[in-house]
């Protein structure tokens, strides 16, 4: 009865789906966000087929061409071992993309339910949910995940957890501050008033409201997790040689920057555009799910 | 204004309860023994023995931490194990290059960043604005580390006009300081564009405008001392995230501050090292915020009303 009566009331606002196709609209409208998502779908290209597109395999050694510029055979030269730098970055536009994935994944996992109970319960768990958030945000992100590294050990899976962890409290003080200002809006006193279950006001009728902000959150984070899990890798704490991450790439290079600074110049390149594309994207979901700026 | 304070400072206290909980737990939540880990490797029986004793290992978890309160208000945060010379000490050498380095690279990140920023908002959507923020973007989207070696790159190794690595002139700081500081002045002038175009955008400036008022005035005192109080709010966060984020960069430059004492310690197992250095950047990094709390309530009085 309840559920049918719920579903003949328009509880999730008929705005949501008009809201949604504007912010579409005005997405499409973004250059710089189509940029941005260009550059994405090049990179996840580029990832899934790696194995078509790349000339080389990421491992396969020739030491007698040893740190070879750029040439017609391999366009972006090769590194310390003979190996094909082009080959190396297209199998690393894999890692790389696969890193900040699982890495975002796990802080909306994690933190978006955390955020929606602590938001939605209020009271004694919410106060100590949040002095734990406010601690985990004392730490820099990059300190935290040095800690995380440094109680995890160093590795590819540890990275992504830890650069995956350092950014739950940011999704949770995120959502918990849309739900504050959810739960008292009238489509939810209506979905109690039915006698709809705390889990359902929050999965159905709460959660969809803050998807905007979450994906919006999610994309700038993945930029930050590459540039995050490339630095560990970098520092030599991350992804370890002879794995073809970006980082990890640039942190072997980098004693040849006299010698062959194209080994240190295209990482880098690598991993800022991605960022970049991300970034992009980032920004212009931001304008087009943010009614201020509609309305400029 | 003083009930303000004593809140935001009583507020403080559970945080930097927290971080000191943090510090105390990273040797704790390693896997297997501390004594073990913190003796080495290559340690003999009496040695992890009497280092669990001395850390008294086998006493509850919250007489521990009481313990190592305790401590850390004296002033010892351990030895390290692998220079045996107390971590204090340790510190007392890095602290001073990493708060130089800081200083230094948001002195390069507010003048560049706080000019760029307003030029932008002066003319907003013109070809001048995409520019600067595009190159914006682009700072933020590089990797700290990557800019580092590319600034070593240009002008160590191909011109040769600045030292590539190390400290003892002031010439040694200028790479590093531009590196640190390239991130900050994006976001100080992303900040700035933002801010100085919703305050141009208000009542009082259009009155501004309408009585005749010449623009140049009407950017430089009438616009930008509301816009810029929001953009000192960020240049203070900045630094308080350059004392803490400058681990690439001195990793980059071999430059020898707490940073890389840090990931030295972390890579060596060294962990008293760890959590002193940890210790300090996340005190700093507390400290600082509440600093520009207190200062962004002086400024406006409206958040000490709230």
């Amino acid at each position: 009865m309840n559920r049918t009566l719920a579903q003949a009331l328009p509880l999730r606002e008929p705005i949501q789906v008009s809201g949604g196709t504007r912010a579409w609209r005005q997405l499409k409208r973004n250059r710089a966000g189509l940029v941005g998502g260009a550059i994405i779908a090049l990179f996840l290209l580029a990832g899934a087929f790696a194995s078509y597109l790349a000339p080389y395999g990421p491992y396969d050694t020739f030491l007698e061409r040893s740190l070879e510029g750029p040439s017609r055979d391999s366009p972006l030269g090769r590194d310390e071992l003979g190996r094909d730098l082009l080959s190396r970055l297209i199998y690393g536009a894999r890692l790389s993309l696969v890193i900040g994935v699982i890495a975002v994944a796990i802080g909306v996992v994690l933190g978006v339910p955390i955020g929606a109970l602590s938001g939605y319960h209020g009271g004694a768990a919410d106060l100590v949910v949040q002095r734990i958030i406010d601690v985990m945000l004392a730490f820099p992100g990059i300190l935290l995940a040095l800690i995380m590294v440094a109680i995890l050990g160093v590795g590819l899976t540890q990275i992504m957890v830890a650069v995956g962890i350092v950014s739950v409290p940011t999704y949770a003080r995120l959502v918990r501050g849309q739900v504050l200002a959810l739960r008292s809006q009238d489509f939810v006193e209506a979905a109690r008033a039915l006698g709809a279950r705390t889990g359902r006001i929050i999965v159905h009728h709460i959660l969809p409201n803050t998807l905007a902000v979450v994906i919006v959150q999610a994309t700038l984070q993945v930029a930050s997790a590459i540039l995050s899990a490339a630095a560990l890798g970098f520092l030599g704490l991350g992804a370890q040689p002879p794995a073809a991450e970006w980082g990890a790439m640039l942190s072997s290079a980098k004693q040849y920057l006299r010698l062959a600074p194209h080994t240190v110049v295209f990482p880098g390149l690598a991993i800022m555009i991605t960022v970049l594309g991300f970034n992009l994207l980032g920004d212009a979901l931001r304008d087009a799910f943010d009614p201020r700026m509609r309305v400029s | 204004m003083w009930a303000y304070i004593a809140k935001r400072l009583i507020l403080t206290v559970p945080v930097l309860l927290g971080v000191s909980f943090v510090v105390f737990a990273i040797v704790r939540v390693l896997p297997g023994d501390p004594a073990q880990v913190l003796a080495g490797e290559a340690a003999t029986k009496e040695l992890i023995e009497g280092l669990r004793r001395d850390l008294g290992l086998d006493r509850p978890l919250l007489v521990q931490y009481v313990d190592f309160l305790g401590s850390l208000l004296r002033g010892d945060l351990g030895r390290s194990i692998r220079s045996k010379i107390p971590v204090t000490s340790e510190l007392a050498i890095r602290v001073p290059n990493t708060m130089i380095l800081a200083l230094a690279g948001i002195t390069v990140a507010t003048l560049v960043g706080l000019p760029a920023g307003i030029i932008s908002a002066v003319k907003p959507y013109s070809l001048i604005d995409t520019g600067v923020m595009l190159l914006a973007l682009a700072g933020l989207s590089m990797p700290v580390f990557w800019s580092g070696l590319m600034l070593i790159l240009v002008f160590a190794v191909l011109l040769g006009w600045l030292p590539a690595v190390g400290t003892g002139t002031p010439a040694h700081i200028v790479l590093p300081a531009i590196a640190v500081g390239m991130t900050s002045a994006a976001i100080i002038a992303r900040m700035t564009r933002s801010s100085m175009l919703e305050v141009l955008r208000s009542d009082y400036i259009r009155t501004a405008r309408a009585k005749g008022v010449a623009e140049r005035v009407v950017i430089n005192r009438h616009a930008l001392r509301n816009a810029l109080i929001p953009v000192i709010t960020v240049i203070g966060l900045q630094t308080g995230t350059l004392l803490s984020g400058a681990v690439l960069t001195e990793s980059v430059f071999a430059w020898p501050g707490v940073g890389r004492l840090m990931v030295e310690g972390i890579l060596a197992r060294d962990y008293p090292l760890v959590q002193g250095a940890v210790l300090v950047v996340a005190l700093s990094f507390v400290l600082v915020n509440l600093v520009v709390d207190l200062l962004y309530a002086l400024a406006d009085p409206r958040i000490r009303y709230e």
